[in-house]
């Protein structure tokens, strides 16, 4: 190890040590204080991550053998694709520390170990590269999070809890069958390895459509979405904040980690199924959107026409559309966190997450309104904000597919701009009913709003460094697609001229726009 | 080989205990301390002598009675179960105090058949330890009082248990009869030379399901599965701890003693994954209902036994040490959920869900440890359930019984919702009146402790404890 100590595995145990040490401790507020040095130092462990190369490689693996008998290997290691990933997951904790510090008031302690708890899940998730070592640190998560969502929720808590733990545990339990089913027919859990094989088209078929029923749920994809609204709403504003800034991640996330490279010919054939579904949640999403009046209710369909551009992002298979897809991922992570902090901020005064109980707040408080309006605008892709730069490119991949799915995005985005708008002028000038005694933002509110509103202009005017980060690793996924599916076509058992057809004319629906070049 | 006593300490130590308990149970105990504050000790010491002996090799008794690999880590296995158990009833609410001696006779008396049930490699000899173990068991049913009187739902899960019993083992000698007649053997070691498929042997087919579904009896897998929901409700806690998990083990060795015969493709191959199949789907779906939590384990129970046969019908080594390994992690799981209950029900009643509101507030480490058994039930990771139920799929993937694996797993997901009502009722409902005062004392929290660690800690790393099974696992289909 370069740096006296293997970094991402203490990324993963150090939260589970600070949470042992939850125990010891007695009172709330020194719980709070505790929490909050861990993810600070947390963060400060995380600092050897920044001599992250700018290439495709696998970097900071750690390989060590776990269940020898069955091949199974403790291998962790990030690229462009999870590096992002894992910064955006440790640098949130801190964030919901500080928006639960008054919002939490029964069991603490229990509360930031939940927090704890699922940070390392959540490292783990994203930097596992044995199938199982993955599907561990998948399947842990959802403990703590039942708990933040059934403990410190809303009223239906228990509903909304029930719900998501069923969704996602019932959506996992195929992906087991899937991982296995890859040990025995490719010979191995390691990941790398296995993005090596070529499986049959059968295969790959059924493998397919386990993995990605276990990652549509969780993204959730439109007609898988249902859990979501119920447990944002229920959960508590750090459960929120986590959920979309993380979690969803993760369905994304497989399919970019595991759809594409293990099943390129399956995620060819199933794409324009993908894309219609993700186009159905862009539109679906943001026109439920547009009829909540519940803050909270909105900000969650908003995800999931906002997960929708980074679905289609990733099947377009074109370079720009899965860098749009990982920007999305990222500011969507950003954005979308931030907007749950400040509902969570909001209802702290207000009690109410209703649009009328919450109005004319650019009177009372115009701080607040002015991180809601910047978080607003970059969530509907204002240009100068991050998510501009996750939507154009999104937009840039699609149009050069076909133009019809660019066609289909722009009612999608101007849902977007409609149901945003309606609620930030409502909340800014609307009338109340009564005059308000709220004070405007504190210290600590400031603190945690304008941390994510840094890198909403740092990304949206500056991109070029994430662009350097994630760029090689898209490039590799892209062209290891491209000519493993076309592999697959010509080794799938057909008669001659059919492969000899399928070779020359690589994909039937890329046949739409077969006069554009590929324009990187 | 030459038989000598020190290859079967163990039993003989076992048989000591039972003596010793016997002649307890003889006097009105005013002189002799009480059972159950001397036999945890002599309990713990029975693991010792165990782990001493378990590298024991050795056939004897005229070929009936093997000493390998496989049977001295289910001796082992068992000794520990035993002890938890004896601990987990030496604290028994519901059970009279003169009572107690032949209580936990009839206790050591059925753990000492399951050792034996565990070695035997003969039908006969298997035969009479499964009786063994029965028969104590039968007695040891209706022993719940409530206030000096006797519970009749204690004598009605008894009744029951009799009766299933004695027709499971008349259809096992039935069709121990047809075995013998057709193969003219009865061991098994020379069984496994012989055909089994239908179109070869139909008689010795019939035989070998009949016999099976004594031990089917004893796993509670549908269709012999009546007994158990009822059985575990009738009985007092502690009993059912025990019911629920040492006779397991003894079916499941002898089980996995009888996959030699079970080559994949044959038809009695088949009919296991299609009673493996039914027993899990119908196990999950009825706990689905329960309210009371020893019912709702009962079904469970019933699930988890199809799910064994996930990894016995795949006739690989890896297929039995997975059998193995998960049957040792139901064991683990279900005496875990079981000390709870027994501890929480400081009343000796029948826990309702309802009963465990507000738990996380009561019992803080009893609540946990709660979630720990109900997490590992569901097969979520970092537990020994999960781990169980990967070996189980990983084994069994590619060997002709694909569509049990997906059975398991969509059935993995139906069960979710009943698991997690014992953590919901735990930590998320608050408590309503009449709730009973769990025992917090410092030997309720410490067991609990150490069945969670154990669950969690062979969760995340079992290659130790799974290369023994893999060696039992091996020597049987090398």
């Amino acid at each position: 190890m370069e740096f006296g100590y293997p970094v991402l595995t203490t990324l993963i145990v150090f939260p589970l040590l600070a949470a042992a040490g939850l125990f010891l401790i007695k009172s709330p507020q020194v719980a709070r204080v505790y929490t909050m040095g861990a993810s600070i130092l947390e963060l400060i462990l995380a600092i050897p991550l920044f001599t992250f190369k700018h290439i495709a490689d696998w970097q900071f693996v750690e390989r060590a053998a776990w269940v020898p008998q069955w091949g199974l290997e403790y291998h962790l290691a990030v690229d462009g694709i999870s590096y992002l990933m894992v910064m955006l997951t440790l640098a949130i904790l801190p964030l919901c520390v500080m928006c639960s510090w008054t919002y939490i008031s029964k069991r603490v302690k229990e509360f930031h170990f939940c927090l704890l708890f699922m940070t390392a899940a959540c490292v783990g998730v994203f930097a596992a590269l044995d199938l199982v070592l993955f599907y561990v640190f998948w399947e842990a998560m959802l403990i703590p999070m039942y708990l933040l969502i059934a403990v410190w929720g809303g009223d239906q808590r228990r509903y909304a809890s029930l719900k998501f733990f069923l969704f996602t545990l019932a959506g996992s339990t195929l992906l087991l069958a899937a991982i296995v089913a890859f040990r025995i027919t490719g010979g191995t859990f390691s990941i790398p390895e296995l993005m090596q094989t070529n499986f049959s088209f059968n295969f790959q078929f059924w493998a397919f459509l386990a993995m990605a029923l276990a990652f549509a749920i969780k993204v959730p994809m439109f007609p898988f979405h249902t859990w979501l609204p119920a447990a944002h709403v229920q959960a508590p504003s750090a459960g929120s904040v986590i959920l979309a800034a993380v979690l969803l991640k993760m369905g994304t996330y497989g399919f970019l980690r595991f759809c594409l490279p293990l099943t390129p010919a399956a995620s060819e054939y199933f794409a324009p199924l993908m894309i219609a579904i993700s186009i159905a949640s862009i539109l679906y999403g943001g026109a439920i959107a547009l009829g909540q009046e519940d803050i909270k209710k909105l900000v969650a369909y908003s995800s999931v026409g906002h997960m929708g551009f980074v679905t289609l992002g990733i099947f377009l298979f074109n370079q720009r559309g899965v860098e749009g897809a990982l920007f999305q991922m990222l500011n969507h992570g950003i954005i979308t966190g931030a907007l749950f902090m400040m509902i969570g901020t909001v209802y702290e005064r207000s009690h109410s997450r209703l649009i009328k109980d919450n109005m004319g707040m650019g009177k009372y408080l115009p701080a607040f309104m002015f991180f809601w309006g910047l978080y607003a605008l970059a969530s509907l892709g204002f240009p100068g904000t991050n998510g501009f730069v996750g939507e154009i490119l999104v937009f840039v991949g699609a149009f050069q597919k076909s133009p019809y799915i660019g066609a289909l995005l722009v009612p999608g985005a101007l849902l977007g701009a409609a149901y945003m708008f309606r609620v930030t002028l409502k909340m800014a000038w609307g009338q109340p009913s009564s005059a308000k005694t709220w004070p405007d933002l504190n210290t600590r509110e400031w603190a945690y709003l304008l941390i994510p509103a840094l890198f909403v202009f740092y990304i949206g005017l500056a991109p070029k460094l994430f662009f350097d980060v994630i760029d090689p690793s898209v490039e590799k996924l892209v062209s290891d697609l491209k000519s493993r599916a076309t592999v697959e076509q010509v080794v799938a058992a057909q008669p001659a001229p059919v492969a000899v057809a399928a070779a020359v004319v690589p994909v039937a629906h890329a046949a739409d726009s077969p006069a554009q070049p590929v324009n990187n | 080989m030459e038989f000598n006593l020190i290859q079967i300490v163990p039993e003989l130590y076992q048989l000591l205990l039972i003596v010793a308990l016997f002649c307890q149970s003889l006097g009105d105990g005013s002189d002799t301390p009480p059972a159950e504050r001397w036999l945890p000790f002599f309990a713990a010491f029975g693991v010792f002598v165990n782990i001493v002996s378990f590298n024991a090799q050795g056939l004897i008794f005229g070929g009936a009675y093997k000493l390998d690999a496989l049977s001295q880590f289910f001796k082992l296995a068992i000794a520990a179960g035993f002890y938890v158990a004896v601990l987990n009833a030496s604290r028994q609410p519901s059970l009279e105090e003169r009572k107690r001696p032949d209580y936990f006779m009839f206790l050591a008396l059925s753990a000492w058949g399951l050792m034996l049930l565990s070695s035997a490699v003969e039908l006969i000899t298997i035969y009479l330890a499964l009786e063994i173990s029965s028969y104590s068991l039968y007695a040891v049913i209706p022993l719940r009082s409530v206030n000096g009187k006797g519970v009749p739902g204690a004598a009605e899960a008894a009744i029951k248990y009799i009766l299933f019993g004695a027709v499971a083992t008349g259809l096992a000698l039935y069709g121990f009869s047809y075995i013998l007649a057709s193969q003219h053997t009865s061991y098994i070691a020379e069984l496994a030379l012989r055909s089994w498929t239908w179109s070869g042997q139909p008689m010795a087919v019939v035989g070998l399901s009949l016999f099976l579904g004594g031990l089917f009896f004893k796993l509670a897998l549908f269709p012999f599965h009546f007994w158990c929901p009822d059985a575990y409700q009738g009985a007092s806690n502690e009993t059912a701890g025990f019911v629920a998990t040492l006779p397991k083990l003894g079916a499941v060795v002898v089980l996995v003693r009888l996959a030699v015969l079970l080559k994949p493709g044959l038809e009695i191959t088949t009919l296991l994954a299609v009673l493996g199949a039914c027993s899990m789907t119908f196990g999950n779906l009825c706990a689905l209902a329960q309210k009371d939590i020893k019912r709702l384990l009962g079904f469970s129970s019933v699930a988890h036994a199809g799910y064994i046969m996930v990894g016995l019908v795949s006739g690989t080594a890896m297929g039995l040490a997975a059998a193995v390994f998960y049957a040792l992690a139901y064991v683990a799981m279900n005496l875990l959920c079981f000390w709870v209950v027994s501890r929480v029900a400081s009343d000796g009643r029948n826990l309702q869900l309802d009963d465990l509101n507000g738990l996380y507030k009561r019992s803080p480490g009893l609540a946990f440890a709660l979630g720990v058994g109900a997490f590992a039930l569901v097969g979520l990771p970092p537990t020994m359930g999960f781990m169980g139920k990967f070996f189980l799929i990983a084994s069994a993937w590619d060997h002709g019984y694909n569509w049990l694996v997906i059975t398991l797993v969509v059935n993995s997901a139906i069960a979710i919702y009943y698991y997690l009502s014992l953590v919901r009722h735990a930590y998320t409902h608050e408590a309503g009146e009449d709730v009973p005062t769990p025992d917090n004392s410092a030997f309720s929290l410490f067991g609990a402790g150490i069945l969670a660690a154990v669950v969690l800690v062979l969760g995340m790393v079992p290659g130790r404890v799974f290369d023994f099974a893999i060696l039992a696992g091996k020597q049987l289909l090398p």
